[in-house]
């Protein structure tokens, strides 16, 4: 009996191991392609905002009679976006500027509306994105307060000449990004000592800046541990990090009337303080994502 | 195929042989951060494992026993990324000393076990012809059991250099440099030459530190214990 | 650098765990379980024929040997990338090498384990009339039991906690609860991931303890002809860390 059991076992596994089979192409990082035909399927990145505005989206498209299927915390855009444009997620919670900068890194266009012209006329054909909101949250270079005194640092420029003793630490694309250190360097001419690869806007990143093992970090706007720790945001006059509107990215096919409008209905009402509102509440009483989003969207009578 | 040429085309670019991001560097943390771990471990989990399984009076030497040996299991058990995960959470930290912390603790259950079980599996004969000979206790443990427990301890410090190895490729991220890095960013920006070329670095340091082993144990453990079983 | 904790934030928020419990840890914990046990089913099915076959042919041993210590030596997480390019992200890729793991904790296991059948109860079985395959099945595999089962406990819970490092590539069952105690910087998760991954190495150990039983009822009764319990190179101190 033990070994018809074994036998059976091993069928399983044998079987799931077959299934799982894949991969092959170029990008062996391509995840799988999935979502039922009437579902939507809504990602989101994995920091803690994009999620929240990933189940913001979902819920309002929930409320709306759509039914959803999430796929959230995929990763960076990096890792996201080749998803997007093939159709396995449907939408998605984007900032603009960033999204331009993926989709034509040479663009310089900075202000919310020529962000959203150029990517109106360079998103491919199955792409969109839907109306804009108010509410931004953009990459900056932040500093203690410390280090902002010690050399009189209140933009970006006043780095170029103590940059070359600093170490600068941020996510791991931020790197390689033209809203990152390639960008930095072209435009303000910044060299860094070293780069160090932490986490996405995360508790790793603020650790090392409030504990010295870097001078300069990458933070976004929104996050309630700058004011926290009295970390001082350095000003972008050239606007590498451009705006960065919050708004819904769509694969066209997939996306009807009514799920626009409700995502556009969402768009309407966020505001900044918006998002600096929920992330605290998100980072000092440890509500969850899904939590935080029902009670703004009933705020907003969109629930 | 791609995936193979791309990683061949990364392991042959000269940038990747220097700067801070390069292969040597990352190499050197990685050994660094290892052996540092590797010595904490050793300096805390050695001699107390010779020691217990030296005394061996009364019941409080079988209590010992037990709890050393489900030190070892209950190890097994914890998962490394949670160890490290909730170290940096807990310490804020960005340094090596939280890492450090689940490093040691999961590299000292195999050589605390190993040091103690080798020990005590010395015959009877051995100690009481060393006593008949006139050893005191730290000598009959130092001269006889010792040399004889070798080859036992030295495969529970194989065991923990493998653990720390590891770990440390773990730790990167949690933010710790090394080969882990190679990892950790590659999967970050999608590029997979990154990830495989950092694999099979850690895969070569690996098996190196396994040769190592192999060759110390050669010169260290006495030809006459070589030959037992 | 203030510790986490002298920000208020408690150890553990036990109304997290309550609203999380049905979706995100169960999930958590579903996947976790097979990502750990097919392995394990793997790795035996593997194992006791290779197995049988290096105490079989002892030339075959040594090599067998070298091959799974070296494997033995590399960290999961590397295998896991390098197989990422032939199995993309999936389950495969992360079953495989922990498959491979639990052979190389397995074969020696068998290998011993049958080598410790003793030769007087071996000659006894073919004085009977057995043929070497009946011999081999109904005396030697069952009184192997216990060593073979030492080698699949250490085993399933190396397995068990080695599957959370699956989440450096997205697919690590309990590990991503630890994933998300990281990005937000909320200890809950994490601890409730380490006490799971306990819970279930334990419970894992437990019924394999007991399935040992269960298959020696011989030793149960104290009969002479139990086999030696333990395996002569003690496999708590030369296996299963990672």
């Amino acid at each position: 009996m033990i070994r018809r059991a074994r036998g059976a076992l091993v069928a399983l596994a044998a079987a799931l191991a077959l299934t799982a089979c894949g991969g092959g192409d170029d990008n062996p990082l391509d995840g799988d392609r999935g979502g039922a035909a009437q579902t939507l399927v809504v990602g989101s990145a994995d920091f803690p905002e994009s999620e929240l505005l990933g189940e913001i989206y979902a819920q309002a498209l929930e409320a709306k009679g759509v039914k959803v299927e999430r796929k959230f915390k995929i990763g960076a855009r990096e890792v996201y976006y080749g998803q997007v444009a093939s159709g396995a997620i449907h939408v998605f919670p984007e900032y603009n500027g960033a999204l331009l900068a993926r989709v034509d890194k040479n663009d310089p266009a900075a202000t919310t509306q020529e962000v959203d012209a150029a990517l109106k006329a360079k998103l491919p054909a199955e792409l969109e994105i839907l109306t804009t909101s108010r509410a931004e949250n953009k990459d900056s270079l932040v500093v203690t307060a410390a280090t902002a005194r010690e050399h009189g640092l209140k933009t970006i420029a006043d780095l170029k000449d103590v940059a070359g003793e600093m170490i600068i630490g941020g996510p791991p694309e931020f790197k390689t990004r033209r809203q990152g250190l390639v960008g930095l360097e072209e435009v303000y001419g910044l060299k860094f000592k070293q780069f160090k690869s932490l986490d996405t806007g995360g508790p790793i990143t603020v650790s090392n800046l409030a504990g010295g093992q870097v001078q300069v970090a990458n933070l976004f706007t929104t996050d309630p541990a700058i004011t926290k720790n009295g970390f001082v945001v350095l000003e972008d006059p050239e606007n590498v990090f451009g705006a960065q509107n919050v708004v819904p990215l769509i694969y066209r096919p997939k996306v009807d009337q009514t799920a626009r409008d409700a995502l556009n209905a969402v768009s309407a009402k966020l505001t900044t303080a918006d998002l600096i509102a929920m992330n605290g509440q998100m980072s000092d009483q440890k509500l969850d994502p899904e939590d935080v989003a029902e009670q703004w969207l009933q705020k907003q009578g969109l629930r | 195929m791609n995936a193979i040429l791309g990683v061949r085309e990364w392991f042959t670019q000269p940038e990747q042989w220097s700067g801070p991001d390069g292969i040597p560097t990352r190499v050197l943390e990685h050994l660094w951060y290892s052996l540092l771990g590797f010595a904490i471990t050793v300096l805390i989990a050695l001699p107390a494992g010779l020691v217990l399984g030296h005394v061996r009076r009364g019941r409080a030497a079988a209590l010992v026993g037990l709890l050393v040996t489900a030190s070892a299991n209950a190890a097994r058990a914890l998962p490394t990324l949670g160890l490290l995960v909730l170290a940096v959470i807990l310490t804020s930290g960005g340094d090596l000393v939280p890492i450090l912390v689940p490093l040691v603790a999961l590299a000292v259950p195999p050589v605390l076990v190993n040091a103690y079980t080798g020990v005590r599996q010395v015959e009877p004969r051995l100690r009481d012809a060393a006593e008949g000979m006139g050893m005191r206790g730290r000598q009959v443990l130092l001269q006889v059991e010792l040399p004889v427990a070798l080859p036992l301890i030295l495969l529970g410090m194989r065991t923990a250099m493998i653990q720390i190895v590891s770990t440390a490729t773990i730790a990167a991220y949690v933010g710790l440099g090394g080969l882990g890095r190679y990892i950790v960013d590659g999967y970050a920006r999608q590029e997979y030459a990154s990830m495989a070329g950092g694999a099979i670095l850690v895969i070569a340091l690996a098996v190196a530190v396994q040769f190592v082993f192999a060759g110390v144990s050669r010169l260290v453990v006495s030809p006459g214990v070589r030959g037992r079983p | 650098m203030a510790p986490v904790l002298a920000a208020g934030e408690p150890l553990i928020r036990w109304e997290w765990i309550g609203r999380n419990w049905d979706d995100d840890i169960a999930e958590a914990l579903t996947e976790h379980l097979i990502l750990s046990l097919v392995p394990v089913a793997i790795g035996l099915a593997v194992a006791l024929p290779l197995g049988i076959a290096c105490a079989r042919w002892r030339r075959l041993y040594p090599p067998v040997l070298a091959a799974t210590s070296v494997l033995y030596a590399v960290p999961a997480i590397a295998l896991f990338v390098v197989l990422v390019a032939f199995t993309g992200l999936t389950y495969a890729t992360v079953i495989i090498p922990l498959a491979a793991y639990t052979l190389s904790v397995l074969v020696p296991g068998v290998v011993d384990g049958l080598r410790s059948v003793p030769d007087h109860v071996r000659q006894a079985a073919e004085a009977m009339g057995f043929g070497p395959v009946r011999r081999l099945v109904q005396v030697e595999l069952p009184l192997a039991v216990p060593v073979v089962m030492a080698g699949l406990r250490v085993a399933a819970v190396s397995n068990i906690s080695l599957v959370s490092v699956g989440s450096l590539i997205g697919i690590g069952g309990l590990g991503e609860l630890f994933v998300t105690g990281l990005k937000r910087d909320f200890p809950t998760p994490i601890i409730v991931g380490i006490a799971l991954t306990i819970a279930l190495a334990l419970a894992a150990d437990l019924l394999l303890l007991l399935l040992q039983r269960l298959l020696t009822p011989w030793e149960r009764t104290g009969g002479r002809a139990a086999a030696p319990k333990e395996p002569r190179r003690p496999l708590v101190t030369g296996g299963g860390e990672r």
